[in-house]
């Protein structure tokens, strides 16, 4: 007879907590009243700043479960308050935006709460199958959630072709696991690292490695397999690029460094090598194609390829310093994003959302406020001081160049020199140009604004004053390096 | 003395720039009446920082430090010393001025020009204050935001790629440095055990000699090298500067470019002494190389505003040519140059904004006789431009004088070279002046022009009152800074001779 596991419900909560919200909102949606679906919205927020103090008041813990499937770490919590901040986030803007859409539905919240579960494991997956489940309870709700303009046939591409390379990279990171598994016999992370420091030469184990970077490559974006994302960015509503930008990203890099800094640190000259390439490729590709995009999503699309790039490089530093760096760089970085999509949420144009940079022309003048908000997120995505994004390339590159990878640091200072090129032209349209015909206007939403408050004020905050999250994140990958 | 009172000329421009956000837009008299307040307290302020200054010690005064990243090792450290002083006066004295002279030329969003011209002023001293590494980087390019509206909001035709290369320019220069620092970081870190950004204390460290400190010393210098500029890397400058509105062009010229020449002074001598030997005859070529090809160039430009920011190219040569001579006289000219220049650059680019408001063209031809029309115009802009061409008696002179001192000691043919660039100097800045001011009055629209208003008297007599007393009576501004300087090059020769050891 197979022993049944213990279970212990206490390492899943906040997952658990953002998933019952999803099955209540699922339930309230089939009640009265139909017409509004605002109370949907809160359940759903409700149950994300839910999942969000369990996680803090969880800190410092260290609670396993499921035979050591799934771990509570700091590190796990950290990312739980990325996470839920971003999910929170991406609610609040939905509100407006999905009614003047007109695709108001119970099951958006429902799915996005799913998909935010799903991240939520991810982060504390400690075993390789816990993390396959993960990723596809967050892929799949995403899918659907990207193709919900049903109408609008961008809406169909990016459905389909988020689906069917999600699918092909979910089998890719089968297939990784397989041969891990056959290398090591196990796919409990931990005991990987054992086997893997046993015998690190083992070909297999460094073949089923690289096919789990493919994998993951994909769900991050970086190139060279980042060829769906500048689709589904554009394709799918902006609240899910959001959440496909923050969220997602964020939980898929949880688990990324998890596994090559607590897994297989045994061969990290191997995967370090590969990360070099990666890195250096992403973000110079990042940055080059967005100069050339005229859609404001495209654009991003491009530029979060790009930040991608730069993680990668903290990724490939290694150690406390380039994990913590990754770490605090996620967290700003999910604060910019997560804002810079939301200011898009807001603006109109004819009615119809308004993507092409030149809509944006003379919103300095007419919504100062909107215009100064966007303006700090973009100066954020450059990395000018004193805001996130600044801290966090400072952490990310100066942790590269603790490691030796001074070259891979000079690639990437150079290349947010170019990225500066295009986040300013969206400013140059704001403020230096008239508009042309007509032009984007802000359709008002209490809750889009209060969310944009959150970001902004996260990202000054996290600029002015980064020490206490800094240390956080340091504290959060100690027992990653165990 | 007043407790924290650097910290207040640094942070007060800031504060009121928050402040007036809280200001409606439609009073814009109050907006600007508002600044001026603003940056006239924070001058009143830095007189303090003068009258409190101890000449006669080399080391840093009104020091503020309060931690702000400990785990990181940078920290809010803050101070000044006889080089940095000067151009935070400079800074303070010329930021009303710009304002007011803003009074009229800036009329749409006259809330977000004062806000932008207050936080600029903040940026611009926090780099003369800094003493912390990270501090420095985050002031160096924080900075660039303000200026990039200034230029690109309200500056002229083409101010959109103005501003535009400007800002690329200056943060592909300074993303090399962002490396080198973190580079210098974690080595002084390694071989000291003290990870920290803190400028006196990484300063006192010997960098090793060698591929390490010379990379370090270009990725600094190139930073700086874009920020003076230096020839070759002065080609954002023209474009900024005549797209700039005049305010811009004020600060832009008269503090801006100091920034650059600053960074030389406080950390590429101190810090990579035997890179700076090394390096020292290349950056002495260019410095003279500039100073001749500016003056050759100011000659042919038929704009005004032009001309006088490719004179900026030749004078900031002056000044690179002083500090790279690496003795007291040399130095100390260059740090007095820059406030020279700073002075008669500034006035320049201000008078040229006058008649520019009046006429709406810059173009020399269609000027002529303006004496006859406007002769205080004409007497004031003649002191400014003598100043600028270095007459004895006026401050241009002082600095030129004590550069050439300098390096004739070090290397004679370089200094006779430069000498040709006061020559050309006067060439092309008094045949401008024959071109604009004598003769006879060529366009019927020139009769019509006013005056000099009260209010532009206010702008130009404080200038023209420092131009007076620097070229009379140097030594109340030279005194302070002598000190630092003499204290600056024992550091360089004693720690370029301890590393070749």
């Amino acid at each position: 007879m197979i022993p049944a596991p213990p279970i212990s419900l206490a390492v899943l909560a906040p997952a658990l907590i953002v998933m019952g919200a999803g099955c209540l909102v699922l339930l309230l949606d089939l009640l009265p009243p139909r017409a509004s679906k605002v109370h949907l919205a809160t359940v759903a927020l409700l149950g994300v700043v839910a999942a969000l103090l369990t996680s803090l008041a969880a800190w410092g813990g260290r609670g396993r479960g499921f035979r050591d499937m799934v771990i509570l770490d700091n590190y796990a919590l950290f990312f739980h308050v990325v996470i839920c901040y971003g999910a929170a986030l991406i609610v609040l803007l939905s509100i407006d935006y999905l009614r003047r859409s007109g695709v108001e539905s119970g099951e958006y919240y429902a799915l996005v709460l799913f998909s935010t579960s799903g991240m939520l494991l991810l982060t504390s997956a400690s075993d390789l199958i816990v993390v396959f489940l993960a990723i596809e309870l967050m892929s799949l709700s995403l899918y659907v959630l990207s193709g919900l303009f049903k109408g609008r046939r961008q809406a169909g591409e990016a459905s389909m072709k988020y689906f069917l390379l999600g699918a092909f990279a979910s089998a890719f990171l089968l297939y990784g696991i397989a041969l891990l598994y056959g290398a090591t016999g196990t796919t409990n992370i931990d005991r990987i690292a054992a086997a893997a420091a046993a015998a690190p030469h083992d070909t297999l184990l460094i073949a089923g490695l690289g096919l789990l970077l493919v994998g993951f490559g994909f769900k991050i974006s970086s190139a060279p397999f980042h060829m769906w994302a500048p689709d589904v960015y554009e394709g799918a509503p902006t609240s899910v690029t959001a959440l496909i930008a923050t969220g997602s990203k964020a939980a898929v890099f949880a688990v990324l460094v998890r596994l090559l800094l607590s897994g297989v640190r045994a061969v990290q000259a191997d995967w370090t090598a590969v990360l070099w390439v990666l890195a250096a490729l992403t973000m110079t590709l990042g940055n080059v194609v967005a100069i050339a995009q005229s859609n404001l999503k495209r654009m991003l699309a491009y530029s979060s390829i790009a930040h991608v790039g730069y993680m990668l490089v903290g990724l490939a530093a290694g150690g406390a310093a380039g994990a913590g760096a990754v770490l605090f760089y996620l967290l700003a970085y999910t604060f910019t994003t997560a804002g810079t999509f939301g200011v898009i949420t807001l603006c109109v144009r004819a009615g119809e959302e308004a993507v092409d940079v030149r809509d944006y022309a003379g919103l300095g003048r007419r919504h100062p406020v909107l215009a100064f908000a966007l303006a700090l997120l973009l100066l954020s995505l450059v990395g000018i001081p004193p805001l996130a994004g600044f801290v966090g390339k400072f952490y990310l590159f100066g942790a590269a160049v603790r490691a030796g990878f001074v070259w891979l640091t000079v690639l990437g200072v150079l290349n947010s020199a170019v990225a500066a090129y295009y986040y300013l032209r969206v400013i140059v349209t704001m403020y230096m140009q008239e508009p042309d015909g007509q032009s984007a206007s802000v359709a008002p939403s209490f809750a889009g604004g209060l969310a944009l408050t959150i970001a902004v004020i996260g990202v000054v905050l996290l600029g002015l004053m980064p020490a206490p999250f800094v240390d956080l994140a340091q504290v959060a990958v100690a027992p990653l390096l165990r | 003395m007043t407790p924290h009172v650097l910290s207040i000329v640094t942070l007060l421009p800031l504060a009121g720039a928050l402040v007036l956000t809280l200001v409606p837009r439609r009073l814009d008299q109050v907006l600007r009446v508002g600044a001026l307040i603003v940056s006239l307290a924070a001058f009143a302020a830095s007189i303090r920082l003068y009258t409190g200054f101890d000449g006669s010690s080399a080391s840093y005064q009104f020091e503020e430090q309060v931690a702000w990243m400990p785990s990181l090792g940078a920290s809010y450290h803050i101070g000044i010393d006889g080089i940095s002083l000067l151009l935070v006066l400079l800074t303070t004295l010329l930021m009303p001025i710009a304002l007011a002279s803003a009074w009229h030329a800036i009329e749409d969003r006259t809330k977000e020009f004062v806000i932008a011209m207050l936080v600029l002023e903040t940026g611009m001293v926090g780099v003369f204050v800094s003493l912390d590494l990270f501090l420095f980087l985050v002031f160096w390019e924080a900075m660039l935001i303000p200026m990039y509206f200034v230029i690109g909001v309200w500056g002229g035709a083409n101010r959109i790629y103005a501003a535009v290369k400007f800002v690329l320019y200056t943060m592909a220069g300074s993303a090399l440095m962002l490396v080198a620092i973190l580079a210098l970081y974690y080595r002084h870190g390694v071989a000291t055990g003290t990870f920290t950004f803190d400028v006196p204390i990484v300063t006192r460290w010997v960098v090793p000699a060698g591929l390490g400190q010379n990379l370090m010393f270009l990725a600094f210098a190139l930073a700086f090298a874009i920020k003076v500029p230096l020839f070759p890397f002065h080609t954002w400058l023209p474009d900024a500067h005549v797209e700039a509105p005049t305010a811009g062009s004020v600060i832009l010229a008269g503090v801006l470019l100091k920034m650059g020449t600053y960074g030389f002074l406080r950390f590429s001598l101190p810090i990579f002494p035997d890179a700076s030997l090394t390096f020292g005859p290349i950056v002495l070529a260019l410095a003279v190389f500039g100073i001749v090809y500016g003056a050759w160039v100011s000659t042919v430009q038929p704009d005004l505003k032009k001309l006088v920011a490719y004179s900026s190219v030749s004078h900031l040569g002056f000044v690179m040519l002083g500090i790279f001579t690496l003795n007291v006289q040399g130095l100390v000219g260059g740090v007095i140059q820059m406030i020279n220049h700073g002075l008669s650059t500034g006035a320049l680019f201000l008078m040229v904004g006058m008649i520019y408001e009046r006429r709406h063209t810059r173009l020399i031809a269609d000027f002529g006789g303006l004496w006859k029309v406007i002769p205080a115009f004409s007497a004031l802009f003649l002191v400014v431009v003598l100043s600028s061409l270095g007459l004895p008696g006026l401050n241009g002179f002082v600095g030129e004088f004590l550069i050439l001192i300098g390096a004739f000691q070090t290397n004679r043919g370089l200094a006779a070279l430069a000498l040709t660039g006061i020559i050309f100097a006067a060439v092309y800045l008094l045949w401008m002046y024959q071109r604009v001011i004598f003769g006879e009055v060529t366009h019927e629209e020139n009769r019509g022009l006013r005056d000099l208003s009260l209010r532009e008297w206010a702008l130009i007599v404080p200038l023209v009152i420092f131009i007076v007393w620097i070229g009379v009576y140097p030594t109340v501004f030279t005194g302070p800074t002598e000190a630092t300087v003499e204290a600056l090059i024992a550091q360089v020769q004693s720690k370029a001779s301890v590393a070749l050891r």
